[in-house]
């Protein structure tokens, strides 16, 4: 089983090195040849050696590459229970996703899943803040093509939009970890003490906060992810958000402002997925939702919050992964994913309606599924740490999941009016990636103990299978089922779209244009009036007749008094200037000229 | 409904148990059974004193000890939700072609060929 135990290879390099190789392989070969590099991977990351529990020593491959720029080695491979537990769901989510992708025939949505994830690989395993830097600018690039992999208009404006957020979100944490550094001296990515919190560790936690998706900078999330193709969703929806959320439990652990970040990006996932029409765009709210519990969890802090955050993370992804096959299962077989176009589709697609319920009971945490196991481990270190007002949101918020998630997502695609739509079942390979997962999520709904036995700290004698725990769940989910079914006429969906912030950089970019265009396109316009056509004419028209006025009003006199009449100075005046206007003074007459000019400016001269 | 060509012509053999009055009515008992079964079995919990408040009450409000209170945490906490979003969507929702239209822009390719 170890055999790479020796080696130390780091995970993230297999898929990287793998991705350049995609283009060798042909037909179904290329597909076995993505699925087979996360199967690699995970078996990389299992035989890493492994780290007794509450042991804070970690096992580091350090790689010296550029002795002669800083004299601290970068850390590729930071091996301790938090890395592994992420490294583990990012290959399993992987494997299960390349799998359901095998109907695919072009290599380049490929290439860019495995860089994806070879980034987020990297990230959680990366031991000091430059390869994480350079692995998460990776992830950002990555991402992107995977969005333009769809290759429509709306796919192409998003990503976009999407690469804009995340430069921004990148510089936010280039800037910060260049002010920690030059202060501390150290590239170490370790927990930030929030006592020494400073402008460098506040601009890092942003950084990671845009890539958590965080109100105001979440609008990029359902903005782009809805418009990637029908594997890419569900390709991106597991990677950015949690690389953050593992940076977050690494570096802002017990942070306290994250609680109430948390607890506002639950509440918002919730609002804005009960407004929304697309199928999809429901679920990608409903991941800010479900990374708001995390968030939380990182600002609790303590060993059984992490654990709850990482024990959620890992069914989180499972989950909704799940529900993102099921969604992309029924965009693949309709072509459509507005829930005014969908309905009726139980008919048709039974197992994709079945696989995709079973996701929707794991995200709402119904007992025997795995939000259940993992989500009641949050609300416990709430508890135990008395946040009475952030644990009565965060139960609040579970039970809004089930409305968006886990009612209103089967409701209206499945179920609610016959359109006349019968669509063939998914194709298999979509249904065995479904079905894999929605194994995970029964399964560590049942048995939760080999997922903490992978998690990072000791969470005590905690059990999510208590009887009382069973009953006021049920309790607060069927009582929220009701809610919704009493209020159907009003989540009657609309053909429409709700604003979010990308509202600033869609319309507002458009308002700031026309501003720009109007305000400073007058001044241009202005300007052009009155130095290129008003002044610029003015000075040529000024340094061609002006030598020649000059002259003529030096020589009338003299003129004059050698004899000359009005009419013979007015024409000789008129040649001089017409001459002057074209340039042709015979030579004496300019050498004369050029004689009293230069003797004019030698008075001034003598004056001065 | 009914004046759905493709609906009438492959209805004859086709589950549609979900689109039956009936089911629906079934389906309604059942979900007000679910609540009430899950709220009686509370009681027993309740007295026997194994249901308490996970706060201290020096420090926090209690309600959670309440009988019922998470059956009234999730009907006054969804409603709350859903009346919020209906409110603020009276300020936010906009037309789905607000940023632009592309309604004529053909399939993207990694839709069912079929379709395409």
């Amino acid at each position: 089983m170890n055999l790479f135990a020796d080696i130390h290879f780091p995970p993230a390099l297999t898929l990287l090195f793998g991705a350049l190789l995609v283009p060798l392989f042909r037909g179904h070969w290329r597909n076995v040849y993505v699925i087979a590099l996360p199967v690699i991977a995970f078996f990389q990351i299992a035989g890493l050696p492994s780290v007794a529990e509450g042991n804070p020593a970690v096992v580091r491959a350090t790689l010296d590459l550029f002795p002669w720029l800083t004299d601290q080695s970068l850390s590729f491979l930071r091996i301790d229970k938090l890395a592994k537990a992420f490294g583990y769901i990012f290959t399993i989510n992987a494997i299960a996703a390349f799998i359901f992708a095998f109907y695919l025939k072009k290599s380049t949505q490929h290439i860019a899943a495995l860089v994806y994830i070879g980034g987020a690989l990297g990230a959680v395993f990366a031991g000091d803040l430059v390869s994480l830097y350079v692995f998460w600018e990776l992830m950002a690039v990555a991402s992107t093509f995977v969005i333009l992999a769809r290759q429509t208009d709306r796919a192409k404006g998003a990503a976009f939009r999407y690469i804009l957020i995340h430069i921004l979100g990148g510089l936010f944490f280039l800037a910060g970890m260049v002010m920690v550094v030059a202060d501390t001296g150290s590239i170490a990515f370790d927990g930030f003490d929030f006592e020494n919190q400073n402008a460098g560790t506040w601009l890092i936690l942003l950084g990671f906060l845009v890539n958590a998706a965080a109100p105001p900078f979440s609008a990029w999330l359902s903005d782009a992810y809805p418009e990637a193709s029908v594997t890419g969703g569900l390709i991106l929806s597991a990677y950015t958000t949690k690389t953050a959320v593992y940076t977050l439990l690494r570096g802002y652990e017990g942070w306290d402002p994250l609680i109430w970040i948390g607890c506002v990006m639950s509440v918002y996932g919730i609002i804005y997925a009960l407004l929304e029409n697309d199928m999809r765009r429901i679920l990608a709210y409903s991941i800010i939702n479900q990374v708001g519990f995390m968030v939380c969890a990182a600002g609790i802090g303590g060993a059984i919050a992490i654990n709850g955050a990482t024990a959620h993370a890992f069914c989180h992804i499972i989950y909704k992964s799940l529900l993102w096959m099921s969604a992309g299962a029924v965009l693949y077989r309709v072509g459509k994913s507005k829930c005014t176009e969908l309905g009726g589709l139980y008919k048709t697609m039974p197992w994709t309606l079945i696989f995709g319920t079973i996701g929707a009971l794991a995200i709402s945490a119904v007992p025997l599924t795995s939000g259940f196991t993992s989500k009641t481990i949050i609300l416990y270190a709430a508890e135990q740490r008395g946040l009475f007002w952030p644990w009565l949101i965060l139960e609040a918020a579970s039970a809004g999941v089930f409305l968006h998630a886990g009612i209103k997502f089967p409701y209206f695609v499945f179920f609610n009016k016959d359109r006349g739509l019968r669509p063939k079942e998914a194709p298999m390979s979509m249904l065995g990636a479904m079905a894999i997962l929605a194994f995970f999520c029964i399964y560590l709904g049942i048995n939760p103990q080999p997922l903490y036995d992978i998690l990072p700290g000791n969470h005590g004698d905690f059990h999510a299978w208590k009887f009382a725990k069973i009953v006021t769940q049920m309790q607060m989910l069927m009582l929220s089922a009701l809610v919704f079914f009493i209020f159907l006429p009003m989540l009657k969906r609309t053909d429409t779209i709700s604003l979010d912030t990308d509202w600033l950089y869609r319309k507002g970019g458009r308002l700031l244009f026309d501003f720009a265009d109007r305000s400073l396109n007058s001044i241009n316009t202005a300007s052009r009036r009155i130095f290129i056509d008003g002044l610029a004419g003015w000075t040529g028209r000024f340094f061609i007749a002006a030598p020649s006025r000059f002259l003529g009003w030096v020589l009338a006199p003299i003129w004059a008094a050698t004899g000359a009449d009005k009419e013979e100075i007015e024409s000789r005046k008129a040649r001089i200037n017409e001459r002057s206007r074209r340039g042709a003074f015979p030579i004496g007459i300019t050498a004369i000229l050029a004689v009293i000019l230069l003797g004019v400016l030698y008075a001034l001269s003598l004056v001065k | 409904m009914s004046e759905d060509p493709n609906k009438s012509q492959d209805s004859s053999g086709e589950f549609d148990w979900f689109d039956k009055p009936k089911s629906r009515r079934f389906l309604w008992k059942l979900l007000i059974g679910a609540c009430v079964l899950f709220a009686v079995l509370e009681i027993p919990l309740f007295i026997a004193h194994k249901r308490h408040s996970h706060f201290n009450p020096e420090e926090n409000p209690t309600f959670d000890g309440w009988l019922f209170f998470y059956a009234l945490l999730g009907f006054i906490g969804c409603s709350l939700m859903i009346l919020a979003a209906k409110g603020l969507g009276k300020w936010l929702k906009r037309p789905a072609d607000h940023y632009g239209s592309n309604e004529d822009e053909p399939l993207p390719d990694d839709v069912d060929e079929s379709l395409r």
